[in-house]
């Protein structure tokens, strides 16, 4: 049916994305600002707050090495190693 | 951007640990389940899947992974490219495609490669999904192969990118970009479908233009997609040659917690069923017979059968197969049983045509894909 209907003339098709401004905050903590400055860049931080819970200080520092290497997520190194801390002490346990 | 797009107050708890999500409300889209906003990722509520054989649009998952996203597209404006290694490069406008080519339609399930990876045990990184990162829609557009006929892909060319209008936000960062083998891309079934049951497609789900992949996980059905082009050696990219890799075996999986020695794109889905008449503890009448009723689809052969069993698996009674859209499509069963009172577990299993049948363990990869375990659901029958 779809195929047979005319086309409509052309026209600028827009999209209102609606955003909580909670999907970019975490939870008070040393690092938390720093990890709120440097991750929220590219996207919101429920990506970090829905992840599996206990999981260990090894997964954050994959995770936030994976950001940098394969994301190309500018992090100064001693930034990175902060902000995997807080990840860790915030969800890893 | 506008604020509010949860629904206030109200959360769903997915089960498994983590699991509560904000019921959210974004333009076009009934309430869905939230994962993330930017960018955004919806999950549809389970219950949709036992209300219509199709999924409605506005009902549908949603999943990208740029979080700069196209949000107004000038459609005056707007053109479909074919380049690369073929004869005559086209650039299409809507119309374009619509008035020079046959339309076509199929039904066909869109399945995330990482649905249901919330239930991994171990649990593994990613986004952590319940069963609801599917949906089965009408899709209406053209052959893949015969817009590349019109281009006329030259000799030597091997696989097919295809690539969208949503950007990476930082400038280093790979872009979104998936391939096809030339072959697949030109098995006549591959589409680019401008409707979605028998309507635009919605924003979220790729408007103006997406790919169509049947039985090929939701990650090559490129969204907002603007560029394709054939290449004469495989392409190198990202998305393909590190993400969305599974195990290079039979049962791509691996010992849990090991990782695989060699890897493969991700391809076709494995066979599923669902139960989706009751919730999972459920109660439901001993008196009475229970109609009890489902889905089943796999990667393409079709269902040969779909049973249930209410012992772990010693027995099976087969359910009786609904309305068949096609072998790409949900199909759907159902059974009339009179269950015995107290605590039942039912659990499901489909077998495709193919002879791939679900297992009754989980099998267990890295990246959590591809989950399709036998489900169980607890009824408490009084
Ligand atoms: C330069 C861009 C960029 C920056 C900066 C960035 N990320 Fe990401 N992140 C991504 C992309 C791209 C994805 C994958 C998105 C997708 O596939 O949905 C991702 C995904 C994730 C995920 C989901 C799991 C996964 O591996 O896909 C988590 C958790 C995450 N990021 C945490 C972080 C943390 C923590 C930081 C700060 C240290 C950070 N991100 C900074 C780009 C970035």
């Amino acid at each position: 049916l779809i195929a047979l209907a005319a086309a409509s003339p052309p026209r600028t098709v827009t999209y209102a994305l609606p955003q909580t401004e909670e999907d970019f905050t975490l939870p008070p903590g040393e690092g938390a600002e720093l990890t709120v400055g440097n991750c929220a860049a590219c996207h919101s931080l429920d990506y970090i707050r829905t992840q599996p819970r206990g999981k260990g200080a090894q997964f954050w520092k994959d995770n936030v090495a994976k950001m940098i290497a394969v994301y190309k997520a500018p992090i100064a190194p001693a930034d990175a190693d902060a902000i995997a801390a807080y990840l860790a002490k915030t969800y890893g346990e | 951007a506008l604020l509010g797009g949860r629904v206030s107050a109200q959360d769903v708890t997915l089960p498994f640990a983590n699991g509560v999500r904000p019921l959210v409300r974004y333009p076009g889209k009934r309430p869905l389940i939230g994962l993330t906003s930017r960018p955004p990722q919806l999950e549809t509520p389970f219950g949709v899947f036992n209300e219509t054989l199709l999924t409605p649009n506005d009902a549908f998952f949603v999943r990208y992974h740029m979080s700069d996203i196209p949000l107004s597209i000038d459609m005056a404006a707007w053109r479909l490219t074919i380049g690369g290694h073929v004869a005559r490069p086209l650039s299409l406008s809507l119309d374009d495609l619509k008035r020079q080519f046959t339309p076509t339609d199929i039904v066909a399930v869109n399945q995330c490669s990482g649905n249901s990876r919330g239930f991994f045990s171990p649990r593994v990184g990613g986004g952590q999904l319940g069963n609801g990162a599917m949906g089965n829609a009408r899709w209406t557009g053209v052959p893949l192969k015969a817009v590349l006929e019109k281009a006329g892909v030259k000799s030597g060319g091997k696989q097919v990118t295809f690539n969208g209008l949503d950007n990476p936000p930082a400038p280093d960062m790979p872009d979104f970009v998936k391939a096809l083998d030339l072959d697949h891309a030109t098995d006549g079934e591959v589409m680019l479908a401008w409707a979605m049951n028998g309507e635009d497609l919605p924003f979220l789900n790729g408007y103006p233009l997406r790919l169509v992949v049947p039985g090929y996980f939701g990650t090559y059905w490129v969204k907002h997609l603007s560029d394709i082009a054939v290449l004469d050696a495989p392409f190198e990219g990202y998305w393909m040659k590190t993400a969305y890799r599974v195990p290079d075996n039979d049962c791509q999986c691996v010992p849990v917690g090991e990782k695989p020695a060699a890897t493969r794109p991700i391809g076709t889905f494995a066979v599923r069923s669902f139960l989706t008449s009751h919730a999972d503890g459920a109660t439901v009448s001993g008196a009475d017979a229970t109609i009890l009723s489902g889905i089943a689809f796999d990667g393409g052969s079709g269902i040969a059968k779909v049973e249930l069993s209410l012992d772990g698996g010693r027995q099976w009674v087969a359910a009786r197969l609904g309305d068949d859209l096609g072998r790409y499509a949900f199909r759907p069963w159902t059974l009339v049983l009179r269950l015995p009172r107290g605590a039942q577990a039912v659990q499901v299993r489909a077998t495709a045509v193919s002879g791939e049948t679900q297992p009754m363990e989980p099998l267990w990869n890295p990246a959590g894909y591809l989950r399709n375990v036998v489900e169980t659901v607890r009824l408490r029958v009084a």
